[in-house]
């Protein structure tokens, strides 16, 4: 049975944390954990998740969960698989869940070598496209464009010179047995990517989009509705790889407006129309390869 | 029992797979590589069965041996200078998760300048980190070292990861004799680890939490009670080991012919060896001369010093250590032990044997006739370059 949200498990393993309204990457980690279960030894690190869910004595995991060091998500996740393993057990699923900068930053290295040994876990980005727990800086998978508080937009410089880096496709590059982007805006999509990489062996990594309303400057009601937009609009996609292929999982009909999806967002409110021109042109680029590379 | 020709690495290797480590995470850096080596043949030709984890860094190493420890595997790692500056973040956090894991360190220089050989700056730049601290003075120490690390560090009142430090080459690649026990032996002396400090499928756990300013000193204080119990703890593995294997050992520190003595040096790790040679030709001169060897950098042997040193008109420390802009660390503890016992007599410092630099014996009979001069001195063995002439 396919999970959606008649099906989804009703027990809650991420609860009573303190994580600001409208926060889409505890979305991420709750319904992640729903997929996945009880079993589950989640393994986070420094980073707005293990801040808002583990301040002694509120402990707000129902499963097993322990805080990483910052660059260490992957390879802790590594010894839990390991050390369980070696004492025989079995029935479990070791979940790593790092932010963009723990991940594609700090955290990278670790996360490419057990990507290598194809270490048996799940690693679950949650991109809210910087670094939002320490308020805001940027991170290599902030977008062209946006303002934050290291990168701030003025006359000389309209906010990050850079745009994301491409972490979907520099995993599978290693040759990962499974991975996969998601967006908490298309939850049905993600819980079938966890459901999926629950009965794979190996490394399994899943990059899901969760919009951070403090730090894009949205409001907190609108979190989903900007993850959906920002696939809609063709500045995200989902996409599996699997087999040494790449799947595209979903093809809007035609782009909703770039613009209206960045000018709701106080991040990029300051973009000017040569600068929404030049992000416009980027997603046509990146969908040319998209077109002719994925299925 | 069986003898057999072995290196300082090779020991220990022996030591750990005896010891039937679960989870083994490690990154090659000379001079502990052998170590490592050694423990992949013994994976390889199925005489220790453990998950043997080839990690990309040390930090992932020692990242990885905390995972494991967390949900009560036994993990060992093993690493040496830069190596062990690199996984620096994750020595207190395995201490303040008190996860017990036994680390190897090959003790190296540190750069900058490059250099592979053996002085002990990098393990006591850690020594705040919150992990036992134990030197070893030759292969047979260093295998037995290697058995009892996970008896005193997985104790139930110690809960503390272990540090084995064997200096550089001069330990870690010299070859001796060392008796090699039977596994059974092992076994009646070292019980499978278990914990109820790890995640588990009867009992979730959340660990690695935050603790903020109400009940943080709490928890660092229990820590420091875990590692200070280490004093008793060695005492009971000591003895434990002694019923089972028959060789005997001497708690935090060994006393070579302090009893008498009015001049002791005090030293750590293989040095000693020459020390007690020094000694030995001395008091055949009539000379009273001692040696204290500390065991044990962390905990730190207080009370052990000060008996040793009561009765000494004067001492001295040899370390291959400097606190820049200070002195030897080892001497700062040494001070300290003795001021708080009300023990007021000259004690100089000599550093030296930095980047693998000899000390010789001669050079140890100098610092003992320095010694008898019962003035305080902070000086550097063996200075050379330019700036001397040399």
């Amino acid at each position: 049975m396919a999970v959606n949200a008649k099906t989804l498990n009703e027990t809650e393993f991420f609860y009573g944390h303190k994580a600001c309204a409208g926060c889409g990457g505890s979305l991420a980690v709750r319904i992640a954990l729903k997929v996945l279960g009880e079993n589950s030894f989640a393994v986070l690190p420094a980073g707005c998740m293990s801040a808002v869910g583990f301040n002694f004595p509120q402990l707000c995991f129902g499963n097993n969960a322990i805080i990483s060091t910052f660059a260490g998500t992957a390879s802790m996740l590594t010894g839990v698989e390991a050390g369980l393993r070696a004492q025989g057990i079995t029935d479990f699923h070791a979940v790593g869940f790092a932010g963009d900068g723990g991940t594609a930053d700090i955290g990278l290295q670790a996360l490419s070598g057990a990507i290598d040994r194809n270490d048996d876990i799940l690693y679950i980005c949650y991109d809210n496209e910087a670094y939002m727990n320490t308020g805001i800086q940027k991170s290599s998978l902030t977008p062209f464009g946006a303002r934050t508080t290291t990168t701030p937009a003025g006359k000389n410089i309209h906010g990050n010179l850079r745009p994301k880096k491409n972490m979907f496709e520099i995993v599978a590059a290693h040759g990962i047995p499974y991975a996969a982007t998601a967006s908490v805006g298309y939850l049905n999509d993600f819980m079938r990517k966890v459901e999926k990489a629950k009965s794979i062996k190996g490394t399994k990594y899943i990059h899901i989009l969760a919009p951070c309303p403090t730090g894009w400057g949205i409001k907190t009601n609108e979190t989903v509705e900007a993850a959906k937009e920002v696939v809609d609009c063709g500045l995200w996609y989902l996409a599996e790889y699997e087999n040494g292929e790449f799947t595209l999982n979903h093809r809007p009909k035609e782009f909703s407006s770039v613009e209206s999806y960045l000018k709701k967002q106080s991040r990029f409110r300051h973009l000017t129309d040569n600068d929404i021109e030049i992000i416009t042109a980027s997603r046509d680029k990146k969908w040319e390869y998209i077109n002719k590379n994925f299925r | 029992m069986a003898k057999k020709f072995l290196s300082g690495n090779e020991a220990f290797a022996y030591g750990i797979r005896l010891a039937r480590p679960q989870v083994i995470s490690a990154y090659p850096i000379t001079p502990q590589t052998i170590v490592v080596e050694k423990l992949s043949e013994f994976v390889e030709d199925g005489s220790l069965k453990a998950e043997f984890i080839h990690v990309e860094s040390e930090h992932s190493a020692l990242s990885c041996a905390m995972g494991a420890s967390s949900v009560g595997a036994r993990a060992f790692t093993a690493t040496s200078s830069q190596g062990l500056l690199y996984m620096a973040e994750g020595l207190p956090y395995a201490a303040g998760g008190r996860f017990p894991i036994v680390m190897m360190n090959a003790n190296r220089s540190t750069a900058l300048p490059w250099n592979i050989y053996g002085d002990q700056r990098d393990s006591i730049s850690q020594l705040d980190s919150g992990w036992i601290q134990a030197y070893a003075e030759n292969a047979q120490e260093a295998l037995d070292l290697a058995l009892m690390s996970f008896y005193i560090a997985e104790h139930k009142k110690v809960s503390t990861p272990f540090m084995a430090n064997l200096d550089g080459f001069v330990l870690t690649h010299t070859y001796e004799v060392a008796d090699v026990p039977s596994q059974q032996q092992a076994d009646e002396f070292l019980p499978a680890f278990e914990t109820e400090n790890k995640m588990s499928l009867d009992t979730p756990k959340n660990l690695g939490f935050s603790a903020g300013p109400d009940t943080n000193t709490y928890f660092k204080y229990k820590e420091h009670i875990g590692i200070l119990n280490v004093k008793e703890v060695v005492r009971e593995a000591e003895e434990r080991f002694e019923k089972v294997f028959g060789r005997h050992y001497t708690g935090l520190t060994e006393s070579y012919r302090t009893e008498d003595a009015d001049y002791i040096l005090i030293t750590l790790g293989s040095i000693s060896g020459l020390v007690r040679e020094v000694v030995d030709k001395l008091r055949n001169q009539g000379r009273k001369a001692g040696l204290l060897r500390i065991r044990y950098l962390r905990p730190f042997p207080n009370e052990e010093i000060a008996d040793a040193l009561k009765n000494a008109k004067a001492a001295a420390v040899l370390e291959k250590d400097i606190s820049f802009g200070n002195e030897g660390t080892v001497y700062t503890n040494v001070n300290s032990a003795l001021q708080k016992a009300g023990i007021s007599i000259p004690v100089s410092d000599y550093i030296g044997g930095l980047g693998g630099k000899n000390i010789s014996a001669e050079e140890i009979e100098g610092i003992f006739s320095s010694i008898a001069k019962e003035k305080t001195v902070v000086e550097f063995l063996g200075i050379g370059g330019e700036d001397s002439g040399g």
